[in-house]
C-alpha cells in the first residue's frame, strides 16, 4: 500500500492532517478552559486553598504523592484523603492532617517514610483546604473505591 | 566528517551518555529505597531521588538531540555550522546549569530551594518533571533559542531537506510548548491541563518529529538509499504522529477535572498513536532489505531496528494497554504508568540517541568505517543487555500494575495503598535485578569506546 503513496501525498497527508488536528485541539482546549471553573468549583479557591496549593508545590509532595492519579507512585493517592482519611468532616480531617503532619517520620524500620517538613499550624490548615478543595472536582467518578 | 563544525556534537553526546548513567544510578536508587524506607532517608528522601532520576533523563535527552543536530545539520545544509562558537558556549551554560540544578535537588531541601531561588516572584516549581528553579527554566529557555537560532542559520543559508525542515518544526514546537512551564495558576485543574502541553506535547508530538528526522537520517547513511524514497516515509510517520498525537493528549484530560468529551475523544485519536510507531518499524525494515551499500558500521542500523522496535512496544504496545478512558479508569496512576513510562522513554528516545551516537562517534573519531569488529562485538552485548534489562523491568512494573489494581481497586474489601505495596515486594527486588542489567549493559557499552583499533596488518 506504502509503495502506491506518493512523496507529494504523504506531504499533503502531514501538512493537512497536522493541521486539521491542531484546530480540533485548539478549539476544544477553549471550550475545556471555559468548562473548568465550574467542574472544579473555582469560586471555592479561597486564599488559603491557593497557599495550600503553593505549600504542596514548593515541598514537592508530588515528587512521592499522586494527586487525581499524577505524580510519583511511592506513597498514596491524595485527590480523594479528605473522604478516606477526614470521613468529609473538615474539622476532623484537618486534626488528623496536624497530627499526621507532626508524626513524620514514622519510627517503624524500613517502612517508606514521609520527612519532616516543619509546618506551622495555618500552613498544615491550608494544605487541608486544598486537599479538601481538589477532592470535590469533578474528576468522572475516579478513584474508582475509596482507597484511591 | 565532512564538515569541522560537525566536532562540536561530541561533547555533547558524551555528556548525555555520562548523564545517562547518572540517571539510572538514581533509579536503582529509588527501587532500593522502595523495599528498605530506611535507605538514605533522610540524607535524600525520595522525592529528591525521583527529581534527580526524571531531570537527568529529560537534561541527556535534550543533550543528545542537541548532539545529534549539530552532528547532522552541517551534513545536511551541505555547508559549516553558522556558529560553532555559540554551539561550544551553549553547551557549557547548559552542562553548568544542569549541574546546579541537580547538586541544588541534593543538596539544600526543595522548600529552601524554591525560597532562594525567588519562586515567590514568579512561581513555576513543584511540578512533575518541571521541578527546576524558575531562574533556570529561563535559563534553559535562552540555551534552547541559541541552539534553535544556531540550526535555522545553518539551515537557511544552506541545501533544505525534509529531514532538516522535519527537524526544525519539532525544534520550534519543542521551545514554545516549553513556554506552558512559566504558566501556573491557582486552580489544580487548569494547571493540570497546561502542564500536559509541555509533558505531552514534547514526548508525544514534537519530540516524535524530531525520532522521526534522527532515524531517516541514519538510515540514509548506512543504506544508500535515495533521499525522495525515505522522505515519504517520514512525511508518513509525522503525519501519523500529529494526527494521533495532539488530540490524543486528551488520554490524560479523562480523570483531573477536564469535561466528558474527552473520554471518548482521548481514546479514539490515542488509540492511533502506535502506529507512527509501527511506521518506524516498517520503514526500518524495508530499508534493510532494500539497502545498496553494505555499512561497515554495523551497529548504527542494529540501534536504528533496535528505536523502531523498542519504540513501538513502549510507547505503542505499553501505551495502547491503558490508553482507553474504562481501562484507563483501574490503570490511571499507579505501576502501569510507571511500566509504559519506563519503556516508551528508553525504546524512542534513549534509543535514539544511543543511533545517533553509535553512527556518528566512530565518525567524530576519525574511524569512518566504524568502530573494529571487536569493538562492535562488544556494544552489541551491551544493546543486548540493556533492552532485555529494560524490558525485564518493564515487565515487572506491569505484573506490579496488576497486582494493585486488583487489590487496590477492585473487589468489595480492597486494601489500602500501603499493603498492597508489601505484598508486591517480591515483584520489585526483580525489577532492581533488570535495573542492573541495564546498567552493567551501559557500563558495556562504556568500555566499547575504549577497545583500540586491531592494527592494519
Amino acid at each position: 500500500m506504502i509503495e502506491r503513496i506518493t512523496k507529494s501525498m504523504a506531504k499533503n497527508i502531514y501538512l493537512g492532517g497536522g493541521l486539521f488536528a491542531l484546530l480540533i485541539f485548539t478549539g476544544l482546549t477553549f471550550d475545556t478552559v471555559q468548562q473548568i471553573p465550574k467542574r472544579s468549583n473555582d469560586d471555592k479557591i479561597t486564599p488559603s486553598v491557593a497557599a495550600g496549593k503553593n505549600l504542596w508545590e514548593v515541598n514537592n509532595c508530588v515528587g512521592c504523592h499522586t494527586i487525581l492519579g499524577e505524580g510519583a507512585y511511592y506513597a498514596p493517592e491524595l485527590g480523594n484523603v479528605f473522604q478516606r482519611r477526614g470521613g468529609s468532616d473538615e474539622a476532623g480531617f484537618k486534626e488528623y492532617m496536624k497530627g499526621w503532619m507532626a508524626a513524620q517520620p514514622m519510627s517503624e524500620p524500613n517502612r517508606r517514610k514521609m520527612p519532616q517538613f516543619n509546618l506551622s499550624d495555618k500552613e498544615v490548615d491550608s494544605i487541608s483546604d486544598f486537599l479538601i478543595w481538589t477532592s470535590k472536582v469533578n474528576a468522572n467518578q475516579w478513584p474508582p473505591n475509596i482507597e484511591g | 566528517m565532512k564538515y569541522s563544525s560537525q566536532a562540536v556534537a561530541k561533547p555533547y553526546f558524551i555528556f548525555a551518555l555520562a548523564l545517562l548513567a547518572g540517571e539510572i544510578l538514581f533509579g536503582l536508587l529509588m527501587a532500593t529505597q522502595y523495599l528498605f524506607g530506611d535507605f538514605l532517608f533522610p540524607l535524600i528522601p525520595f522525592n529528591v531521588l525521583r527529581m534527580v532520576h526524571t531531570n537527568l533523563l529529560i537534561v541527556l535527552i535534550l543533550f543528545g538531540f542537541m548532539g545529534a543536530t549539530y552532528y547532522l545539520i552541517p551534513e545536511e545544509s551541505e555547508r559549516e555550522l553558522w556558529s560553532p562558537w555559540l554551539a561550544k558556549v551553549t553547551f557549557w551554560v547548559f552542562a553548568v546549569a544542569g549541574v546546579v540544578t541537580i547538586l541544588g535537588y541534593l543538596l539544600v531541601p526543595y522548600a529552601t530551594l524554591a525560597e532562594i531561588t525567588f519562586n515567590t516572584l514568579l512561581p513555576t516549581m513543584g511540578r512533575e518533571f518541571l521541578e527546576q528553579p524558575t531562574i533556570i527554566k529561563i535559563g534553559i529557555v535562552f540555551v534552547v533559542l541559541s541552539y534553535i537560532l544556531n540550526v535555522t542559520m545553518t539551515v537557511i543559508k544552506g541545501r533544505k531537506t525534509v529531514i532538516t525542515t522535519v527537524l526544525l518544526t519539532g525544534l520550534f514546537g519543542l521551545a514554545f510548548f516549553f513556554l506552558f512551564a512559566f504558566y501556573l495558576p491557582e486552580n489544580l485543574v487548569m494547571d493540570k491541563l497546561f502542564w500536559w502541553f509541555v509533558v505531552h506535547l514534547w514526548v508525544e508530538a514534537t519530540w516524535e518529529l524530531i525520532l522521526g528526522a534522527l532515524l531517516a537520517f541514519v538510515l540514509i547513511k548506512v543504506s544508500g538509499i535515495d533521499r525522495e524514497h525515505i522522505d515519504k516515509w517520514l512525511y508518513l510517520i509525522i503525519a501519523m504522529t500529529l494526527v494521533s498525537g495532539l488530540v490524543g493528549t486528551g488520554h490524560h484530560f479523562y480523570f483531573m477535572g477536564a469535561p466528558e468529551y474527552w473520554l471518548w475523544l482521548g481514546s479514539i485519536s490515542s488509540a492511533v498513536e502506535p502506529l507512527p510507531f509501527f511506521l518506524m518499524i516498517l520503514f526500518a525494515y524495508t530499508v534493510t532489505k532494500q539497502r545498496k551499500i553494505q555499512y561497515d558500521n554495523k551497529m548504527a542500523l542494529t540501534w536504528a531496528k533496535g528505536t523502531a522496535v523498542m519504540g513501538f512496544l513502549g510507547a505503542g504496545v505499553w501505551g495502547f494497554m491503558h490508553t482507553l478512558a474504562p481501562v484507563n479508569f483501574y490503570t490511571h496512576g499507579t505501576q502501569l504508568t510507571a511500566a509504559h513510562g519506563h519503556l516508551s522513554f528508553y525504546g524512542a528516545y534513549i534509543m535514539i540517541i544511543f543511533t545517533i551516537i553509535s553512527y556518528a562517534m566512530p565518525i567524530l573519531r576519525g574511524r569512518p568505517k566504524g568502530n573494529c569488529a571487536k569493538a562492535q562485538k562488544v556494544e552489541l552485548s551491551a544493546f543486548w543487555l540493556m533492552n532485555i534489562g529494560m524490558m525485564g523491568l518493564t515487565l515487572a512494573l506491569t505484573v506490579a500494575g496488576v497486582m494493585q489494581i486488583i487489590q487496590q481497586r477492585t473487589g468489595v474489601n480492597p486494601l489500602g495503598f500501603m499493603e498492597v505495596q508489601a505484598t508486591i515486594a517480591p515483584v520489585y527486588y526483580t525489577r532492581i535485578a533488570f535495573g542492573l542489567m541495564v546498567f552493567i549493559g551501559l557500563i558495556t557499552y562504556f568500555t566499547s569506546f575504549f577497545i583500540k583499533e586491531e592494527k592494519a596488518k
